[in-house]
């Protein structure tokens, strides 16, 4: 039962915030991804950076369980069902969990869109085989350097994943700080007709 | 009554920090698979069973793979994934609440749609709906979404959430620049 309630409190916890900074409105999304206003990027790379260093310098102090750790498989379907997201993510300025927190906070057009969700999971849930048939599923669960304790493998092995960690997070932070606030400085006009 | 970037994502970060020291990375996209499956299951009660050593499959390839893990997230709704994902929309829900919600305006439609491409309910939730197919067949074949790859990924230096938001940006980027020439 206790981790029910982990559950609702870390879940109300990250979709309050998600709304607060932001992530729940097409408009952040979409001024994110058209270059016009970075905010959103900013605090994501801030977040993630963040979270890496607590969560790196943590398991080096041995105060984190290495255990918690999950690190997903890379394979050849990682990128190509990310350039798919990519596109109805910028189309709508939703994925799936800011769509359905938009959805919550009252964004009927984020409803449509989880109904929309709900029928491409099925859809790959049938289509599933063939992807496996084509062996685009397989592949390794790799960390950057070697996480002791952990069991994944490294892409550069001899380095120390902790370390690694905790120099990328950094990284990210600094680069949430560097990052402009836009990139694309003026509205492009329409073309012309 | 949007947070500042910095108070923003440290906030965000700290909450990615307490799910992975309390119990694992977030991850979203899972449970509409876990939805469907128990729709589905609702409909017609044999595809997901458990066998007599107690493990739970599925008739479904997909719920029946990993030794069962989505058959039996199915069988058992209240499990932590499951859940998290309802207090996420549970705790959006109430800091739209008592920021007075979503302005009446963005309830159909948000701006930034609206400058460039109209009025439309029909043509947004036309867009809206089949976005959110690509995006969740996506996020299936790439195992993980924007939550569980890009920011669960990223943080434990996963080389599979590098290659999502490869992925994610490479294709996101010129799709926003090329379809919203006209700013919110």
């Amino acid at each position: 039962m206790s981790t029910i309630f982990l559950a609702v409190i870390i879940g109300a916890s990250f979709g309050a915030v998600l709304d607060r900074v932001g992530a729940t409105s097409p408009n952040y999304i979409g001024k994110m991804l058209n270059l016009t206003n970075l905010h959103l990027a900013k605090a994501i790379l801030l977040a993630i950076g963040v979270g890496s260093v607590l969560m790196f310098g943590g398991q080096m102090a041995g105060l984190v369980d290495v255990g918690h750790m999950s690190v997903k498989t890379a394979y050849m379907g990682v990128f190509l069902g990310g350039l798919m997201l990519g596109v109805g993510w910028a189309a709508s300025g939703y994925c799936p969990g800011t769509g359905l927190a938009a959805a919550a906070s009252g964004r009927r057009d984020a409803l449509v869109y989880a109904a929309g969700g709900l029928l491409g999971a099925a859809a790959y849930m049938l289509t599933y085989p063939m992807w496996k048939t084509a062996g685009l599923l397989t592949g390794k669960a790799l960390t950057l350097g070697a996480v002791p304790g952990a069991e994944y493998d490294a892409l550069v092995p001899g380095v120390s994943g902790d370390l690694a960690g905790i120099l990328v997070g950094v990284a990210l932070i600094v680069t949430a700080y560097v990052l402009p606030d836009r990139i694309i400085s003026s509205p492009t006009t329409a073309p012309a007709e | 009554m949007i947070l500042n970037w910095k108070l923003g994502g440290l906030a965000l970060g700290l909450v990615f920090f307490a799910a992975v020291l309390l119990v694992k990375p977030i991850g979203v996209s899972t449970q509409f698979v876990i939805l469907d499956g128990i729709l589905w299951n609702a409909v017609n009660p044999e595809v997901v069973t458990q066998t007599t050593d107690g493990a739970y499959t599925s008739t479904n390839a997909y719920l029946a793979k990993s030794g069962g893990k989505y058959a039996k997230s199915i069988a058992n709704p209240l499990n932590y994934s499951f859940v998290f994902v309802l207090a996420m929309m549970l705790g959006a829900f109430a800091s739209s609440w008592l920021r007075n919600g979503v302005p009446a305006s963005e309830k159909l439609m948000p701006a930034i749609w609206r400058n460039n491409y109209g009025d439309s309910t029909a043509k947004r939730f036309a867009i809206a709906f089949a976005s959110g197919f690509v995006v969740l067949y996506g996020a299936r074949l790439a195992g993980g979404c924007t939550s569980g790859h890009m920011m669960s990924g990223m943080m434990q230096t996963a080389i599979s959430g590098y290659i999502f938001a490869a992925g994610a940006f490479a294709a996101a980027v010129p799709t926003a620049v090329l379809m919203f020439t006209k700013e919110a």
